[in-house]
C-alpha cells in the first residue's frame, strides 16, 4: 500500500474522550483505520484498548469527540441504517464470546439468519463454508464451544465474525492464550483472509510476534491517546519511554531478531 | 458512505461474438442476498457445461465468499485452480478469493455429513437399552458416592482439627437461614390449601372439625424439604426447617379453620392436642435428615459433573432435582410402609 495514494478511512476517531466517573481513559484521541490494512493496536494493560474498540463499535457513547464508522456516526443513525452499518463489521471478542449452548455451526448461522433472507438449509451451507475458511475441520461443526481447544474456539469465533462478509473485522487479542505455534498459524490465517477477501483488520494485541508478522501499521495507545500510528520500524524508533520499554525489552528484542532472520 | 446499489448476479452460457465459442459469463453482484437465486441459475446451466468451461469475469460486480463458494462448487476445483493460476483476465483479488474458497469447498466436500438417522422401532429399542444401562450406571455411581461420603465422614469425626466449622456454618446459613422465608410462606399456604380442600370434602359429611386432624397429619408426617448441597449442613438444618415448616403450615391451616369454618384457635389447639399423637412429629422430623442426606449427596454428585457451559449447569441442576424428588418419594413410600407395618 503506497503512502501517496488516497486511502479510504473506514474508521475515523477524532478528539475522543472516554471517562468513567473521575477516571479519564482517553483524552483527545485520534485514529484512522484504512481500507485493506491490518492495524495492530498495542498499549499497556488498562490503557483503554478494549474501551476504544467498544466505542468504535457504538457499544459505548464517546464522552467527547466523534467516531465515524464507514463515514457514519452510529449514534446519529436511525435504527435500520445502524443495523446495516453494524452488519458490515465482524467482531472477535477477547474470549471468543461464542454462544455456549449452540454448536459451532449454529453459532456461525446466527448472524446469517438474523441479517439475511437465507433459508435454514442455505445458511447451514454458507456456515460450513465459513468454518472451512477459518481452517477448522468439518467434524468441528457439530461440537459445542466447551468441547473445543482455545485455538479452535478462536477460529470458530472468527468464522462467525466473517459470516456476513464484513468489510472490517475487529479482533480483541486474538492470539492471547494460544501456544506459539497456534498463534503463528492464526496470524497466517488472518493474513490469508485479508489478502483473499480484501478485509480490513483492526487487531488489539499484546503479541509482539503478531506485530512483526502481519501488521501493516501499529498504533500505540499511551498517555490516554494514540501517540503514534505508523509502520512498525517507525514506531520502534519513536521517542517515548513506554515504547522503548515495550519494544526494546527482552521479549521485544527476541521477537524482532526472530523476524529479522525470516 | 452508503454501499452502492446492488444488482443481482447473472450467469449465462453464451457464444462470444468474435470467436463463436461458448463462454460462461458472470455479471452483476455475486453476494449473500442473492444466494438462492444464484444457485438455481448455476444448477440450471450445469448439465450443459463442459468439464472446464471458458469463463468471463470482466463485468462481474462484487463477489463475496458466499458467491465465490457457489461459483467454486459449480466450476469444480480443477477448473478453479487452473483459473486461479493462469487466467490473467480475471482480477487478482477475485482469483485469490476463488482460490481460497475453492480449498474450503473441497474440504467440505471431502467430508460429507453422515446421512440423517431414521428413528425407527429398532432405534427406539436401542434407546431404551441405552437408558437402562445409563440408569444402572447412575445408581452405582450414586451408591459409590454415598459410600465415599460416609467413609470420609467416619474418618473425619475422630479428628476435630479437620472439621471445617466455618464452611459448615456458612453452608447452614446458606441452606437453612436463607431458606426460612420461602419455606415458611410456602408451608403456610400449603397448610391453608389443605385445610380449605379438606374442609370442602369433609363438609359433605358434616365433619369439618376433622380438618384439624388433616392439617396435623399432612404436616407432621409428610413435610420435608428440598434441595441444596453440603451434606452435614443440610442434615443439621433440614429438621429445623422442617419444624418451622410444620409450624407455619399448622398456622396456615388454623387461620383457614378460624375464618372459613369458625373453628377458633383455642378449639383448634385442643382438638390438635387430643387427636394428634406427638410421635407423628418425631416420625416426620426423623425422616428429614435422611432426605437431606440424599438430596445433598445427589446435589454434590451432579455438581461435580458440571462442565464448560451455562447449559451444562442447567442440565445438571435439572437432573439433580429430578433424582432428588424421585428418591425422596421412593424412600418416603418405603418409610410409610414400614411405619404402617410397625403400627407407629
Amino acid at each position: 500500500m503506497s503512502a501517496t495514494a488516497p486511502r479510504e478511512a473506514l474508521v475515523e476517531v477524532r478528539g475522543l474522550r472516554s471517562q468513567f466517573g473521575a477516571q479519564v481513559v482517553h483524552e483527545n484521541l485520534d485514529l484512522d483505520v484504512y481500507r485493506g490494512e491490518i492495524l495492530g493496536v498495542v498499549g499497556g494493560s488498562g490503557s483503554g484498548k478494549s474501551v476504544l474498540l467498544r466505542t468504535i463499535l457504538g457499544l459505548r457513547r464517546p464522552d467527547a469527540g466523534s467516531v465515524r464508522l464507514f463515514g457514519e456516526n452510529l449514534h446519529d443513525l436511525p435504527e435500520g441504517q445502524r443495523v446495516a452499518v453494524e452488519s458490515r463489521c465482524g467482531v472477535l471478542f477477547q474470549n471468543g464470546a461464542l454462544f455456549s449452548s449452540l454448536t459451532v455451526s449454529e453459532n456461525v448461522r446466527v448472524p446469517l439468519l438474523e441479517h439475511t433472507q437465507l433459508s435454514l438449509h442455505d445458511a447451514l451451507r454458507v456456515a460450513a463454508l465459513k468454518i472451512a475458511l477459518a481452517d477448522l475441520s468439518p467434524e468441528v461443526r457439530h461440537k459445542y464451544p466447551s468441547e473445543l481447544s482455545g485455538g479452535m474456539r478462536k477460529r470458530a469465533a472468527l468464522a462467525r465474525a466473517l459470516a456476513l462478509d464484513p468489510d472490517i473485522v475487529f479482533l480483541d487479542e486474538p492470539t492471547s492464550g494460544l501456544d506459539p505455534i497456534a498463534a503463528a498459524s492464526f496470524d497466517q490465517l488472518i493474513r490469508t483472509l485479508r489478502d483473499a477477501l480484501g478485509l480490513t483488520v483492526f487487531m488489539i494485541t499484546h503479541d509482539l510476534d503478531s506485530l512483526h508478522a502481519i501488521c501493516d501499521r501499529v498504533a500505540v495507545l499511551a498517555h490516554k491517546r494514540v501517540i503514534v500510528a505508523d509502520s512498525l520500524d517507525k514506531v520502534e524508533r519513536f521517542d517515548d519511554p513506554w515504547i522503548r520499554d515495550y519494544f526494546q525489552g527482552p521479549r521485544g528484542r527476541a521477537a524482532e531478531s526472530i523476524h529479522a532472520m525470516t | 458512505m452508503n454501499r452502492s446499489p446492488t444488482t443481482p448476479g447473472l450467469v449465462e452460457w453464451l457464444p462470444l461474438p468474435e470467436t463463436g465459442q461458448n463462454v460462461l459469463r458472470f455479471t452483476g453482484d455475486w453476494t449473500l442476498p442473492y444466494f438462492a437465486e444464484l444457485e438455481s441459475q448455476l444448477d440450471a446451466l450445469k448439465p450443459s457445461l463442459p468439464e472446464t468451461p471458458d469463463v468471463d469475469f470482466n463485468d462481474v460486480g462484487r463477489v463475496d465468499t458466499a458467491g465465490a463458494g457457489l461459483i467454486a462448487v459449480a466450476l469444480g476445483p480443477k477448473c478453479l485452480h487452473w483459473l486461479a493460476e493462469h487466467d490473467h483476465d480475471v482480477p487478482r483479488e477475485l482469483r485469490a478469493l476463488l482460490g481460497t474458497v475453492s480449498d474450503a469447498v473441497a474440504e467440505i466436500y471431502a467430508h460429507r455429513p453422515p446421512p440423517p438417522r431414521n428413528f425407527g422401532f429398532v432405534d427406539m429399542l436401542a434407546d431404551v437399552g441405552t437408558n437402562v444401562v445409563h440408569v444402572r450406571r447412575l445408581a452405582f455411581k450414586l451408591l459409590g458416592f454415598i459410600g465415599a461420603t460416609l467413609e470420609t465422614l467416619a474418618r473425619t469425626v475422630w479428628r476435630p482439627r479437620r472439621w471445617r466449622i466455618t464452611a459448615l456454618v456458612a453452608n447452614m446459613e446458606q441452606t437453612g437461614l436463607h431458606a426460612v422465608p420461602i419455606v415458611a410462606l410456602l408451608s403456610f399456604l400449603i397448610g391453608a390449601v389443605i385445610a380449605f380442600l379438606g374442609a370442602t370434602a369433609l363438609q359433605r359429611y358434616g365433619a369439618t372439625v376433622f380438618t384439624v386432624d388433616l392439617v396435623s397429619y399432612a404436616f407432621l408426617r409428610e413435610l420435608e424439604l428440598l434441595v441444596l448441597p453440603r451434606v452435614l449442613a443440610l442434615v443439621i438444618v433440614t429438621p429445623l426447617l422442617a419444624f418451622l415448616a410444620v409450624m407455619a403450615g399448622v398456622v396456615g391451616g388454623a387461620l383457614v379453620c378460624w375464618f372459613a369454618l369458625d373453628i377458633t384457635p383455642t378449639m383448634f389447639i385442643s382438638v390438635f392436642q387430643t387427636d394428634t399423637p406427638l410421635r407423628y412429629l418425631w416420625l416426620g422430623l426423623g425422616k428429614a435428615p435422611v432426605f437431606a442426606f440424599l438430596i445433598a449427596v445427589i446435589g454434590c454428585l451432579e455438581g461435580f459433573k458440571v462442565q464448560g457451559s451455562a447449559q451444562s449447569v442447567g442440565e445438571r441442576t435439572t437432573s439433580s432435582v429430578v433424582q432428588s424428588i424421585f428418591l425422596v418419594i421412593v424412600v418416603d413410600a418405603l418409610a410409610a410402609l414400614f411405619f404402617m407395618e410397625m403400627n407407629w
